[in-house]
């Protein structure tokens, strides 16, 4: 398959007081079309940096990132962002947060069409009847759908999610991870994802980055995920490759936060690792909920 | 019970500080300054403005709303001409660093200069408007000292807003003009309206040093005046004219700002 991502030594240098400091250093990825990939590491070894280089957002010191055959230069609707904090304009409501993207991605779109696009996927996400409700009147999780509803029309080219389920409880996160999935797998799109949560990589997706430590940090372990999809939540915990993935994953984390014993943040999230069959788990829960009408 | 007794309590107390101010007065009237008119007297002299507010018996004998009136439509126009000039000054200061050192120090300097300050070179920056000239000095005083506040905090205000909002719009790669509507300009308008009240306050607070040079009939022309007819107690009546106006215009900007908080 075509490769569609190409992130090619990519380097980010912070001029600091006590002169530059190399956060991320010849950052080598591919990513084929259609791929999900989630980037795992420990905090503050320049995950979000890399993200946000990739969305244009910071740029890059160093390297080049080619995005379906063209190099990128600057930010855009190209790319649909999820962010840790929702980032909805409270101003504007649900529906009209989605609407600034569509207007921005479907300029030729006439008005009518766009509206229906914004509300199309904010029933996607289960916030049909929220379309008109302001941020401030949304619970967490529903915000966050707002958000995924808002990088999905866009109809990008590729995703860009960064711990975009870190502020949510565990079965709030649950929950949005399985409308995350359903969603790509509607079309398949191309999707790098930056997440704490060992669980939640391998629940969602074909390949985990592992990265190295700052400071030049870069690619470490590459795992693949290949549990078939459409994956259920008690089939993937019940496989057999899980726990010999989960314990490499951690592993990895935990040997890296060994070398450097000075970071605040050590290891995976251990309590909100979910045992086999939790009553928390997606797959026991009733099938009243949003998410659960999304797989029907 | 306890809910009702704390009401009534709310109620009367402000009145517990209206007697204690009103016999300060009648105490101070009756010993040592024996010129000051006590409340009574004031009261005799002024009923004839209260009862008849609309009342107008000459230029400068009118009825005090209609004085009032008067001296609201100059405020306004030198508050109108504040924001116009004060919003899009402040938002550039928020924006721009370079335009920020270059105007911050100017600003600092020119913004604790009194209305008594600007008053004399207002009338001489437009002495060539002939008959305007009082007018057109007036408003600029009131502009220039009421815009303050609406430039300091439309700039922290455009300043504060969050990177996450900043990102959105970079992120959809808005134009600049969506940026500026969609974005910066709702994230803004709390602070925005914060710096209006304070203007707003500034302004009518100008309004006396203005009336008393430009001697335009209005609440602030008519204390100058009967200050000079030696009619003290009119000053009192005008004195608290101005302070109760004023406050209902904090008021009422007061509840436009706090839409604005919600929002
Ligand atoms: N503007 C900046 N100037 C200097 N250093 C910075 C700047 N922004 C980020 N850094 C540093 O870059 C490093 C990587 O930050 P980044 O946010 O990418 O980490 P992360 O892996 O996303 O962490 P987390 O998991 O906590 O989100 C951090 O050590 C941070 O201190
Ligand atoms: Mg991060």
């Amino acid at each position: 398959m075509s490769e569609y991502l190409i992130i090619d030594n990519l380097t980010k240098i912070y001029p600091t007081p006590k002169g530059p400091s190399i956060i991320v250093k010849d950052f080598n990825l591919r990513i084929k079309k259609g791929e999900f990939v989630t980037l795992i590491g420990h905090s503050g070894c320049g995950k979000s940096t890399v993200l946000s280089m990739v969305a244009g957002l910071n740029p890059a010191t160093d390297g080049g990132i080619i995005l379906a055959g063209r190099e990128l230069a600057g930010a855009g609707p190209d790319r649909g962002i999820v962010f840790q904090s929702p980032c909805l304009l409270p101003w504007f409501t649900a529906l009209e947060n989605v609407r600034l993207g569509v207007d921005q991605a479907f300029y030729t779109a006439s008005r009518t069409e766009r509206h229906q696009i914004a509300e199309y996927y904010l029933t996607v996400v289960g916030l049909g009847d929220a379309a008109n409700k302001k941020p401030a009147e949304l619970s967490q999780g529903m915000r966050q759908r707002v958000g995924i509803a808002r990088a999905f029309a866009l109809s990008p080219k590729m995703l860009l999610l960064d711990e975009p389920f870190g502020m949510l409880d565990s079965l709030t996160r649950f929950e949005l991870q399985q409308v995350l999935i359903d969603l790509w797998r509607r079309d398949r799109k191309t999707a790098l994802m930056v997440t704490h949560d060992v669980d939640e990589a391998l629940f969602l997706s074909d390949r985990v980055i592992c990265m190295t430590n700052g400071p030049e940090a870069e690619v470490g372990e590459i795992l693949e995920v290949t549990f078939p999809r459409p994956r259920i939540r008690k089939e993937v915990l019940n496989h057999p490759d899980y726990y010999r993935l989960r314990e490499t994953l951690i592993s990895f984390l935990n040997e890296r936060s060994d070398l450097r014993p000075s970071r605040d943040k050590v290891g995976v999230e251990q309590n909100n690792i979910p045992h086999r069959n939790e009553p928390g788990d997606h797959a026991n829960r009733p099938p009243s909920t949003p998410a659960m009408a999304l797989t029907s | 019970m306890s809910n009702t007794l704390e009401k009534l309590k709310t109620a009367l107390l402000p009145l517990v500080g209206f007697a204690a101010a009103l016999t300060l007065w009648q105490a101070l009237s009756m010993t040592v300054s024996p010129d000051l008119p006590t409340p009574m007297k004031t009261w005799e002299e002024s009923r004839e403005y209260v009862f008849k507010p609309f009342a107008k018996r000459g230029e400068m004998d009118q009825g005090i709303l209609r004085f009032t009136w008067y001296s609201l439509i100059l405020v306004a126009k030198g508050y109108a001409i504040a924001l116009i000039i004060g919003t899009p000054i402040g938002f550039l200061l928020g924006l721009s660093k370079g335009f920020h050192s270059i105007f911050d120090p100017i600003i600092q300097i020119l913004r604790p200069v009194s209305p008594l300050a600007w008053l004399p070179l207002g009338l001489v920056l437009f002495l060539s408007a002939g008959k305007q000239a009082s007018e057109l000095g007036a408003l600029f005083t009131i502009a220039i000292c009421s815009m303050w506040p609406t430039v300091l905090n439309t700039a922290v205000g455009v300043r504060s807003i969050p990177q996450d909002y900043i990102n959105v719009a970079r992120a959809l790669k808005l134009s600049k003009a969506q940026t500026l509507m969609k974005v910066l300009l709702p994230a803004t308008l709390p602070y925005m309206f914060t710096g209006y009240r304070l203007s707003l306050g500034i302004a009518w607070l100008v309004i006396v040093a203005a009336e008393m040079l430009t001697g335009k009939p209005g609440v602030g022309g008519f204390l100058w005046q009967e200050y000079n007819a030696l009619n003290y107690a009119r000053i009192i009546l005008c004195i608290l004219t101005i302070g109760f106006v004023g406050f209902i215009l904090d008021r009422l900007m007061g509840l436009v700002e706090k839409r604005f908080k919600t929002a």
